[in-house]
């Protein structure tokens, strides 16, 4: 048996027992971490694609009904209404953050005085949990005894129902994803800014190029990388987006139909009205169309994106 | 080395295998065994009654320990619908008017009907109404623990500074109307009447009132766009638009009702006697507020709604859980809870110790409303036809739509769900 495996080792590359025992141990090690990826990330994956193609009844009674689930999706009147807001949203939170946190990742990237307070206040939203951030939202938005309409009162404008007004309520919840997001996405274009080797901005003022030029043509080529990967994960987060609207317009409110969005309807077919089936349609659609946007952004990264 | 991975993986087919055997291996039916009972409830509040019920249930049964445990309610029938696919319920648990039906059609619960019958337990106590509610195919599934009906609460502070007579039993709509234009002062922030969207303190009271009827599962109809369905939706939306008595929906989302009512900024509040207890230990409405019967329209009216202790269809031990199904349907068990404060008893002449746990308020009204008293419509999918009933009232609350413009999509849309049941 040992003459068999030791005239086989040329193919196979060398496995000694030993490493074959440590091969072994390696695997063991492994299981408990794969079996809990599996149970809870990739069966579920499967199981959802299975149960779009189910009628879900009551206590878990599933009848096969093919593609019916995807074909209501084409007829609901919501998934439209979802699909334009979740568009809205994230065609407004992501540009508009990712502008704003890279002004605030340059400035906060200048030597002065106390910038590691600023960076850790800009940081704060990130590790601040979204229920609490909605909670507090909604008090400053609220019309009656708003800190908000307060403030506006002062100068004699008659504040809106932020939350409550059907034309509004959905760029009130955009504002807050987006003052939400700056602190992330600051840290990493942050990181990007300092990998710039000084090198490149002497050269520049050798020959005379101002702060505007520098900017322009030194540091925005060269965070090229990182803005693109700040995009790719901002779209793919924002186009989730669920808790802030579920805490700062909720379940009942009459806005509610007009400004959820897809993540917000899976939640209301899946575990409001129970229809976990009309739910993994409503997820696996925005899986593909989550998946489409990346794979257009990794082929046309080469357009803008400069790998030093 | 090897030896250790092997033990490793031994000891995760074991946990792996742990979980089968043990469903396997019960099933024990002996009378005087040492038994647990799972009882699963929603509210934190009722738990010192229910526990001191347990312990006087362990004096007589000292065999049968009961395992207390609280879920929350916005995660309570998730849990139980999950546990009903595992098959895996607890022994004895709540139940309510709009799940019941799911729940009894879909085999998870023990019909007590025949248990009732072979040791002559007397029903009569109990509200017809509720005894009614849990009876679904001529079987019985629970024993009625309380009851709650709708009463209108008002801040007899704002009554006094307009001078205007408390409201009583001889009101109607008009009277309720009348006085909230009165008791309406927007400049001071208050209004007459909050006309909240809602169904068991709301609209439903009202469709009943006018002399309708919200759903009827024999014929698989809705009522809500009938005369008097309309009439019955429309009695709120015109608090808000047209008598303008009462805060937008805008400003009824932004701060509920409830906290406007506990701050003074309205005077008029339609709900359940389950606010008594709340209101009775509230700083600012424990002197200052009341309450009275609905004020009736073409006629009297209320929700009552209440709360049945039923038996899982999986229990292992049937026979212990009907014992203390009975213990807590029993009059002591009701004594307790009615002395708690907490929720009126459904076990008759009991209610009068409610009511003197409360003897800040009228709590009489919520009782004397029981003659008339409609349970809270149902059927097998309710949740998702009051869902829709939600979507669509909202687009009258604001406004956007006239009631009569909206009845008949969503009737519609209701009727077909009843269809389909």
């Amino acid at each position: 048996m040992f003459n068999k495996q030791r005239s086989n080792r040329k193919k196979f590359k060398k496995v000694s027992p030993m490493k074959k025992q440590d091969y072994l141990w390696a695997y063991c090690f492994i299981a408990p971490c794969f079996l809990g990826l599996f149970i809870f990330n990739i069966g579920p994956i499967f199981y959802t694609i299975y149960l779009a193609f189910t009628e879900y009844g009551s206590f878990g009674q599933k009848t096969w009904t093919g593609l019916d689930n995807f074909l209501r999706l084409f007829q609901d009147p919501n998934v439209l209404i979802a699909l334009k807001n979740t568009i809205i949203f994230t065609g407004i939170a992501v540009p508009v953050s990712i502008f704003l946190s890279t002004i605030v990742a340059v400035l906060l990237n200048q030597k002065i005085r106390g910038v590691t307070i600023y960076r850790t206040l800009y940081f704060l939203p990130v590790i601040t949990m979204p229920v609490a951030i909605g909670m507090v939202w909604r008090w400053l938005y609220n019309g009656d005894y708003g800190l908000i309409n307060y403030s506006l009162g002062l100068i004699g404008i008659d504040g809106p129902y932020w939350l409550v007004d059907s034309n509004i309520a959905l760029y009130s919840v955009i504002i807050v994803a987006i003052w939400a997001a700056i602190g992330y996405n600051m840290i990493i274009i942050l990181a990007g800014l300092q990998n710039i080797s000084p090198t490149y901005y002497e050269a520049a003022e050798i020959d005379g190029a101002g702060p505007l030029a520098k900017f322009f043509n030194i540091t925005i080529p060269l965070i090229t990388p990182t803005l693109f990967f700040v995009t790719v994960i901002s779209i793919i987060s924002t186009l989730q987006t669920f808790e802030l609207i579920y805490m700062m317009v909720g379940i009942n409110s009459p806005v509610t139909t007009s400004s959820q969005t897809l993540v917000f309807l899976f939640y209301r077919e899946a575990f409001i009205n129970h229809d976990l089936s009309y739910g993994a349609a409503i997820s696996i659609m925005l899986f593909l169309i989550i998946l489409l946007v990346t794979i257009f952004q990794l082929k046309y990264q080469k357009k803008w994106v400069h790998y030093g | 080395m090897k030896k250790l991975c092997f033990l490793f993986a031994g000891v995760l087919l074991l946990v792996a295998g742990c979980s089968q055997e043990s469903e396997e291996t019960s099933g024990s039916e002996s009378t005087n065994e040492d038994v647990t009972l799972s009882y699963m409830v929603w509210d934190l509040d009722q738990m010192p009654a229910l526990e001191q019920i347990i312990e006087e249930f362990n004096t007589e049964f000292p065999h049968i320990s009961i395992e207390l445990e609280n879920t929350p309610f916005s995660q309570y029938w998730d849990s139980l619908e999950i546990a009903g696919t595992g098959q895996s319920l607890p022994d004895v648990f709540w139940m309510n008017g709009p799940n019941v039906k799911l729940f009894a059609e879909n085999d998870m619960l023990l019909p007590i009907s025949e248990r009732v019958e072979e040791d002559s337990y007397d029903l009569s106590p109990y509200p017809e109404a509720l005894l009614e509610l849990y009876n679904v195919n001529e079987n019985q599934y629970a024993i009625p623990k309380d009851y709650d009906t709708i009463g209108l609460w008002y801040n007899k502070e704002l009554f006094d500074e307009t001078s205007i007579d408390y409201p009583d039993e001889s009101w109607d709509w008009d009277s309720l109307i009348a006085a909230a234009q009165k008791l309406t002062n927007v400049d001071e922030g208050v209004y007459g009447i909050a006309a909240h969207l809602n169904s068991q303190s709301g609209f439903y009271n009202t469709i009943y009132q006018a002399g309708g009827y919200v759903i009827d599962t024999e014929n698989n109809t809705a009522g809500h766009n009938t005369n008097e369905g309309i009439e019955g939706i429309k009695f709120w939306v015109d608090l808000i638009h047209k008598y303008e008595v009462s805060p937008s929906i805008q400003q009824m989302t932004d701060n509920p009702p409830t906290s406007m009512f506990e701050s003074g900024n309205v005077a008029m509040f339609v709900s359940g006697s389950w606010f008594a207890p709340v209101f009775a230990t509230n700083e600012y409405t424990k002197d200052r507020v009341d309450v009275a019967q609905l004020p009736s329209g073409k006629e009297k009216s209320t929700i009552i709604h209440g709360l049945g202790n039923v038996i899982s269809s999986h229990t292992e031990h049937p026979d212990e859980a009907w014992e203390f199904l009975k213990f807590l349907g029993s009059e002591r068990a009701a004594e307790i809870q009615a002395e708690s404060g907490t929720v009126i008893p459904a076990y008759e002449g009991i209610e009068t110790k409610w009511v003197e746990s409360l003897p800040n308020f009228n709590a009489q009204a919520f009782i004397d409303q029981l003659d008339y008293a409609e349970p809270l419509p149902n059927s097998l999918q309710t949740r998702t036809w009051q869902q829709i009933e939600l979507d669509y009232l909202n687009k009258a609350w604001t406004g956007e739509v006239e009631v009569e413009e909206l009845v008949d999509e969503m009737v519609n849309e209701i009727e077909e769900i009843l269809a389909n049941e």
